[in-house]
């Protein structure tokens, strides 16, 4: 079948009332993580994963994507009324848009956010479909030494955006590294720092952690009076775009696409890096560029096109290679492998409807999201007004019933000889993360390396010393294909670019997405 | 009505106990692999024949099984309505990870079902049958890369089994193992890897396809469905089952022990389990009883020999 049939039968999964109402769920609690500051799409989708564990797969990987996306629009409401990304790939948005809000501009200021995404998202969307299936055919040349050289591309990228400091960022990272090597070793079968305790045995789950350092530490963080005040500026003035408005936003759209959607699909790519250079590359074609800095609406539209192109662009590793490129892609790999399913070159053949499916009510998914972020905007603003109390005790009772949910292995522990306590290991593990999560936030350390670490690690390892293996030690395996050095020369570009960006004056911006990254 | 309707619920309350035993059984596993899928399986046949009224299933999962054989060791002590469901699998993690309960410390009732495995080439390979592998193995071992599922597993056994059969030093043999069956099967796909070995269902598709050769599979006697010779037929003298078992609680009389064999023959000979099996391709490897507790015990001797060959066990 071509990919036109393929994805028409996609649609019609998707168009099935219980997938629509999964991809409903889905946005609408997407958008809402996205609007509230520090709960993102990676955190929901972890809460969710436990949950969700009994359902459908394509269902509850169809709302997850929704999460995502949603996510990716919600995140922008915060950044340009409050000057408070709600995600780390809003960060450019909040530079102009929260300007051009303060000027009373705030209306276009979200419309061009809104369409941009949606418009984003149904190009970036419609290149997953046909794209994906094309490097799913190269998937197959690619053995333990390509896979390897991937991994060190990716921690690369993630090393050299991901902190305010070379130093604080790799510090994260390999506390996650020395998390992954506990556990059974996959090629020895022999047992690693897992002194002793049988639950340490499988290793780290790696819901617990994000969970734990997500949730739990940023609940920790604002108990301990680290939260700022804001005010939320009213939308004045006109509250749709002008037909100046259109001239200048629709080319940063397609600009953002283009920029967003390789660089998201891009193994080791990330929204954020798509988001930033799509705002140098606006305030070097404006005609004004004069007005950068002072709410130009080119840097509004550019970046978030290209964090939702990103998005979906992140889908075409997930589901071609099996390889999670954001904290969210990760979570959602989980949770494929939680229903048994090995994203990878197979999955198009295994499960050609699960993929159709999830990809077709992408689609769904974007427009739902328009509909939803146009007319209810003034709405999305009112999540911001819990009390700080009760949203975090919300997430707090959530994130233990959902830890304790997805690891029943609780055991009876007599105290004193008086009495039996139920006693969860893997509770003790979330609440002792949640302190790493909070000493991390408190020190101005990045949370997502750890996470990165410890998912990444063991995968770097373990194709590591496959490819030493079947070469029977010869190093020279490491660079023995063309694919496995381009994609290692691109390492050595994601760890120079950074530093040349700074060298031009440019790493306040950097700093800030380091800063601001949660 | 009203009167009838409360009549048969207590007639019903009245008979049930009578009819049949509750059971709670655990599967040492996540949901969704092999043995909690054995466990919900007998859940169905049980309930739906009538044999038992009520059956949980509760999922313990980790370590191959170790750690929830350790729970139900602990907590099901002489309670002859709790159950666990296990493999061959649990064989070599109890060793591998050095448990500290064993499988002598439970009260094996049946093997029920069981996989046999099955050795791969790509189609573009040039070793076309056992013979040609056997030459390269003693060639050169290390250059024989062999992709197959976690170390000290079934697949890794199998492989040290073979080699030691043919003459091979065990410890020589190159070993990769990957997580999931997707991960090995695409590396043998792509020529990553000399050969593969899992269990033959890993394979069926591709094998149908004509893009994996199967060279051998490991059954005692040639398996009508699958065009392969065995190990045996082979002259490779090497014969292994990924079987699956279920196991009563320690410390059952051996009338509980009898009451508890009789429900699960009642299961494994009824339309319901022949169905599911039939449904999910499993084989039917039924051994029940005494015949199986001996079975088990050749299992665990010679698996720990071989673990101790390959050095993987001290």
């Amino acid at each position: 079948m071509d990919t036109f049939g393929l994805l028409a039968q996609g649609l019609l999964t998707a168009l099935e009332p219980m997938n629509l109402l999964y991809a409903l769920i889905g946005v609408t609690l997407g958008t809402a993580v996205g609007v509230l500051p520090g709960i993102g799409p990676a955190l929901t989708v972890a809460l969710l994963l436990p949950v969700t564990y009994k359902l459908d797969p394509a269902g509850s990987l169809i709302m997850f994507a929704g999460i995502y996306y949603g996510g990716m629009y919600g995140g922008s409401t915060t950044s340009i009324l409050l000057n408070t990304p709600g995600e780390s790939a809003s960060i450019v948005t909040a530079l102009e848009g929260n300007k051009m809000a303060r000027a009373g501009r705030g209306g276009p200021a979200l419309a061009t956010a809104a369409i941009g995404s949606f418009v984003a998202g149904l190009i970036a969307t419609i290149g997953l479909a046909f794209i994906a299936p094309t490097i799913v055919k190269m998937a197959l040349s690619f053995g333990p030494a390509e896979y390897f050289a991937l991994m060190i591309l990716a921690f690369m990228t993630v090393s050299a955006a991901f902190g305010d400091s070379t130093l604080r960022g790799l510090t994260a990272l390999f506390i996650g590294l020395g998390l992954g090597l506990i556990g059974i070793d996959l090629q020895t079968g022999q047992a690693r720092l897992a002194f002793g305790i049988p639950d340490l045995l499988d290793g780290i789950e790696v819901t617990t952690l994000a969970v734990a350092l997500f949730a739990i530490g940023e609940a920790l963080s604002v108990a301990a009076g680290k939260s700022s005040s804001s005010t939320i500026q009213a939308v004045k003035g006109s509250v749709w775009m002008t037909r100046e408005d259109w001239r200048r936003s629709w080319k940063p759209w397609l600009r953002g696409t283009a920029i967003g959607f390789p660089i998201g699909a891009m193994p080791a790519g990330g929204a954020e890096i798509g988001t930033f250079l799509s705002y140098s590359v606006e305030k070097q074609l404006a005609e004004k560029p004069e007005e950068f800095g002072h709410g130009a609406i080119e840097g509004v539209a550019g970046p978030e096109a290209a964090n939702n192109a990103s998005a979906a662009g992140t889908l075409v590793p997930l589901l071609t290679l099996g390889l999670p490129t954001t904290a969210t892609a990760a979570i959602m790999l989980a949770g494929f492998q939680q229903f048994g399913l090995q994203p990878g070159p197979l999955l198009f053949a295994t499960n050609p409807q699960l993929v159709w499916g999830l990809i077709a009510s992408l689609l769904v998914a974007n427009l739902m999201l328009l509909v939803l972020n146009l007319p209810l905007i003034g709405v999305w603003i009112k999540l911001l007004t819990i009390p700080t109390p009760w949203l975090y005790a919300g997430i707090l009772t959530f994130a233990t019933l959902g830890t304790i949910g997805a690891n029943a292995a609780v055991s009876q522990v007599n105290v004193l000889g008086l009495f039996t306590l139920p006693v969860s290991f893997e509770l003790g593990m979330l609440l002792a993360f949640g302190l790493l999560g909070y000493g991390l936030r408190r020190f101005g350390y990045p949370i997502a390396p750890v996470v990165v670490g410890l998912i990444l690690g063991p995968m770097a390892e373990q194709q590591l010393r496959r490819a030493l293996a079947i070469s029977q030690g010869d190093l020279l395996i490491l660079i023995g294909s063309p694919i496995a050095v381009i994609l290692l020369l691109l390492a050595a570009t994601a760890v120079l670019l950074p530093l040349y960006l700074r060298a031009r004056g440019r790493g306040k911006v950097l700093a800030q997405l380091g800063a601001s990254e949660d | 009505m009203k009167q009838f309707v409360l009549a048969s619920i207590i007639a019903g309350a009245l008979a049930l106990p009578a009819a049949a035993a509750d059971y709670k059984i655990m599967a040492p596993a996540a949901p969704g692999g092999g043995w909690d899928q054995t466990a919900r399986s007998m859940q169905t046949a049980l309930q739906d024949e009538k044999i038992s009224s009520s059956v949980q299933v509760n999922n313990v999962p980790g370590a191959g099984g170790t750690i929830g054989l350790a729970q139900f060791v602990n907590q099901a002590n002489g309670d002859p309505t709790q159950l666990i469901v296990g493999g061959y699998v649990m064989v070599g993690a109890i060793l591998t990870n050095a448990s500290p309960v064993t499988l002598d410390q439970i009260t094996p009732i049946a093997r029920l079902t069981g996989e046999y495995e099955a050795i791969v080439v790509p189609a573009a390979s040039d070793i076309k049958d056992m013979a040609g592998l056997v030459a390269k193995l003693k060639a050169d071992p290390g250059a024989v890369s062999w992709g197959g599922g976690s170390a000290g597993g079934t697949d890794h056994i199998a492989a040290g089994l073979l080699a030691k059969a043919v003459g091979v030093d065990p410890t020589k043999i190159n070993y990769i193992a990957f997580s999931g069956g997707g991960e090995a099967l695409a590396a043998i796909l792509g020529g990553q890897v000399t050969v593969g070995i899992s269990g033959y269902g890993e394979f069926e598709s591709q094998i149908k396809a004509g893009q994996l050769r199967i060279i051998g599979i490991s059954s005692e006697a040639k398996v009508e469905a699958i065009d392969a010779p065995t190990f045996k037929e082979s002259g490779v003298d090497v014969s292994i089952q990924n079987w699956r078992m279920v196991a009563a609680a320690p410390g059952l009389s051996a009338d509980q022990k009898a009451a508890v064999l009789a429900d699960v023959d009642k299961m494994v000979q009824s339309a319901t389990w022949k169905k599911i099996l039939a449904d999910k391709g499993w084989a039917n490897t039924y051994l029940a009883g005494d015949e199986f507790s001996a079975q088990l015990k050749k299992d665990t001797e010679a698996t720990a020999a071989i673990l101790k060959d390959i050095g993987l066990v001290k």
